[in-house]
């Protein structure tokens, strides 16, 4: 049977071209992979190889047509054994029907002007709605050890360790230095260095090996010795880590936690001190905590090293030796993806995590000293949002003010007050306020770099504005 | 069997090193060399028809001419090894044996496409066969699958993974950290690098300061070869030995497959940076499926035996190009799957 040559579309973009030369004649042999033609676009001008095998029976565009649209037969080609004689019949090629209904399928807004009405153009489905488990009891009785955030996290990492034998921990100085900021101190000498890996000063490369040992199922703990470095590495995060489940159709995930200290931490300027809450947790197939306290690190962390999604563990330099409770329990996890009510009040509801905790905090005791007891929220996990969470209290208090160390602009701030502005408009009695850092990279100088910083002061002054005092 | 002639599909001036006279294949290697590339071959014909009907969108990158590099590097790996590889996929993910139904229908995003539609040429993976991708970032796998031997070195396993990757991607820096860590660890990776001249438009001697891809690996230690990647035999003979090397713990090793792709670098390539007799010369002269064809010819293998093939792997095509247009296209509700397990 004849095969028709179909005019082809050489981009997804392309409706016709011109038909600019033939470079075979009627009777000549064709082999896959000659060049049977020339066509030109307004872009390019591109030779069409011919895939099938035969002799041309017929050009049915002549050379020079401008405009031929695309599927449009332009030759047919006769197989073996066949004459100029069958070209009369030939029938319409099932390529073309082939075509036709594709075109149906990818072209919704066309199908609707058919009288078929089962068709209709079809509505993205609803997002599914994060839920979250509450925090595990602590019962009664139970000793509270008092220990630093840094002893917390490696904890949790010796615990995972004990428990998992695919967990392990890879990044710079983690094993013979004990880690720069000494969190992975004693790991090595535990787990040996089978399972306590120092990478060369190589960021993009060892999260792209972390990435891909977990593909192969393996749990990884990449450290990074702090996030702004992760920056070299934030391909692999996003491209590889985030999107494979999804790209997969669910067969390849991806266990894996990237850790390390974030934002700003002292008089180290501005490529040392970036806040990276806001990157992150824009991504789908992340997952995104940004701990304050001492128990949570410990307790979330255990949480993302079992989590069987890529999770960034956003941890704090300066916090990494403040100290805090943590139940001695024999499993201690946190849920990811619950904020916490740090602080109980009425007046008003400041939001924060991390480091943001603090000035959050120590606002919210200024303030009851003049009368306004404000409700503090921990989110602790930025993503997913604990948006529940925050709506219910500003429910309750009306106002809110959300802390933050990062840039404003698309800012996790920003985020939490469209969702106030989406689920809590008519409960809020002012608009919601935003204090961060500055507009600015961070300044290596005293006085400027805590300028830079958002501050106790500015909490304090936020929240009485917002209650109108 | 004549010493291995020089590839023709090398620049001017550029010498083989370590190339070696090609093993004889048996009848039987030769059939099923022949029945492999030829189901490349012609799945990517077929994959560029449907892209030329609209059926298929966005990017789509074609073997053509490379299809001797994987169906080589397949015959010496066992169940277990790895495969990992660019943006340019489908022939390694038929090599692995992932169905071509599978592939093709994902191709056109139908549900029945290996990532069910959401994927798309450049993204598809099988557990089941090893295949981890299919990666659009352009030197992304070659960490990827560093990471991937260094669990089969955490796992105490003898798996090699095989790392593929072309001249235009050996000159990503995340190429070299993955060197420097596969020696430095001695992880069981074959990198494959498929030279087929051009990265996209630009000419491995506009492109690259150090040519011999083989020798990428010098200042970390690693050897490696140059290799006819038009050569089936040839592939198959180096990725023993390279195999071997990674099986026994001795680190990775480098092959650098010097091929040609005869199609563009994807379907709106008007290749306007290379000349339609540069083409035809390396299809004419050293197409990786008429040397076996030819070789089984002179055998006396009947022409009649290679029609049979010839039909075989037009059926399985044509069943998967026709799977590929009347698969649904994948349910509304999975917009949202696969985001978290």
């Amino acid at each position: 049977m004849p095969i028709q040559v179909l005019m082809p579309a050489l981009s997804p973009t392309m409706e016709k071209g011109n038909l600019a030369k033939w470079l075979k004649k009627e009777g000549e042999t064709i082999k896959s992979g000659d060049v049977i033609a020339e066509i030109e676009t307004d872009k390019a001008t591109m030779e069409v190889e011919a895939t099938d095998e035969g002799t041309l029976g017929k050009i049915l565009i002549p050379e020079g047509t401008a405009d031929v649209a695309v599927n449009t037969p332009i030759a047919t080609i006769l197989a073996d054994g066949e004459s100029a004689a069958d070209l009369g019949n030939a029938p319409a090629p099932a390529k073309q029907e082939a075509k036709q209904e594709t075109k149906a399928e990818a072209a919704p807004a066309e199908a609707k002007s058919t009288p078929a009405p089962e068709k209709p153009a079809q509505a993205a489905p609803e997002a599914p709605k994060a839920t979250a488990a509450a925090d595990p009891d602590i019962p009664e009785g139970t000793e509270m050890v008092t220990m630093t955030i840094r002893d917390a996290l490696r904890d949790a990492m010796a615990e995972e360790m004990r428990r998992d034998e695919d967990v392990f921990v890879m990044g710079e100085e983690v094993a013979e230095y004990q880690g720069a900021y000494k969190v992975t101190q004693g790991l090595l000498q535990e787990f040996g260095a089978r399972r306590v890996i120092d990478t060369p000063i190589t960021e993009h490369g060892f999260a792209g090996v972390g990435v891909g040992a977990a593909m192969a199922g393996l749990k990884p703990i990449v450290e990074f010795m702090t996030f702004n470095f992760a920056m070299q590495a934030i391909d692999q995060i996003i491209n590889s880590a985030a999107k494979t489940l999804y790209m997969s159709g669910g067969q390849m995930g991806c266990s894996i936690v990237f850790r390390g200290p974030n934002g700003a931490a002292a008089r180290v300027a501005a490529q040392h001190s970036q806040d990276y809450s806001a990157w992150y947790s824009q991504i789908p197939g992340l997952k995104v905590i940004a701990p304050y306290s001492a128990a949570d690190y410990k307790g979330l962390l255990k949480a993302a090293i079992r989590d069987p999604n890529p999770v960034i563990f956003l941890e704090n330099e300066i916090l990494y030796g403040h100290t805090g409770e943590v139940p001695k329990l024999a499993d201690y996890v946190v849920p990811i993806g619950k904020a916490k009510i740090a602080r109980v009040g009425q007046h008003v509801t400041l939001i924060a995590w991390s480091n943001g905790m603090s000035y959050a905090l120590k606002a919210a005791e200024e303030l009851a000293k003049e009368g306004i007891e404000a409700e503090v929220i921990d989110l602790r996990t930025l993503r997913p949002m604990d948006t529940e969470t925050i709506v219910a209290s500003v429910q309750k208090t009306g106002r809110a003010v959300v802390v933050e160390e990062g840039w404003q602009q698309s800012g996790v701030g920003a985020e939490v007050a469209a969702r106030l502005m989406e689920h809590a408009f008519d409960y809020l009695d002012a608009p919601v306020a935003r204090v961060s850092g500055k507009d600015v990279p961070m300044p290596y100088a005293a006085n400027l770099e805590k300028l830079a910083l958002p501050s106790v002061a500015e909490v304090v002054e936020a929240a009485k504005a917002v209650c109108y005092r | 069997m004549a010493a291995a002639k020089k590839s023709v599909t090398q620049e001017k001036g550029q010498e083989t090193k370590g190339s070696r006279t090609p093993l004889e294949f048996t009848k039987d290697q030769e059939l099923k060399a022949l029945r492999d590339m030829l189901l490349i071959r012609r799945f990517e014909e077929k994959a560029g028809q449907l892209y030329g009907m609209g059926a298929i969108g966005g990017f789509c990158h074609l073997y053509i001419g490379q299809e001797a590099i994987v169906v080589g590097m397949q015959m010496v790996l066992k169940p277990g090894d790895e495969v990992i590889t660019g943006y340019r996929d489908h022939g390694h993910m038929l090599a692995t044996g992932m169905e071509a139904r599978g592939v093709m229908a994902e191709l056109t995003g139908r549900r029945g496409g290996y990532s069910r539609g959401k994927g798309g040429s450049m993204h598809m993976f099988s557990k089941e066969k090893h295949f981890y991708g299919g990666h659009g970032i352009v030197g992304a796998q070659v960490s990827l699958g560093t990471g991937l031997a260094f669990a089969n070195r955490y796992r105490g396993n003898d798996n090699v993974a095989i790392v593929y990757f072309g001249d235009g991607a050996a000159n990503q820096g995340q190429v070299y950290e993955s060197f420097n860590m596969a020696e430095l660890w001695k992880l069981p990776a074959v990198y494959v690098i498929e030279n087929n001249r051009y990265a996209m438009g630009t000419s491995v001697s506009r492109s690259s300061a150090q040519q011999d891809f083989s020798k990428r690996g010098v200042s970390f230690n690693i050897p490696g070869e140059q290799v006819d990647g038009m050569d089936v035999r040839a592939v198959k003979a180096a990725g023993e030995k390279a195999v071997k090397w990674c099986r026994e713990g001795n680190g990775p090793y480098i092959l650098e497959m010097q091929t040609y792709r005869y199609r563009g670098h994807s379907m709106s390539d008007p290749a306007k940076y290379r000349t339609r007799e540069e083409v035809d010369k390396v299809r004419h002269d050293s197409d990786p499926i008429e040397q076996v064809r030819n070789r089984l010819l002179a055998a006396k293998v009947g022409e009649q035996d290679l029609k049979a093939i010839d039909a075989e792997v037009r059926e399985i095509v044509n069943e998967a190009a026709d799977f590929a247009q009347h698969d649904p296209e994948p349910d509304v509700s999975e917009l949202y799957t696969d985001i978290y397990r």
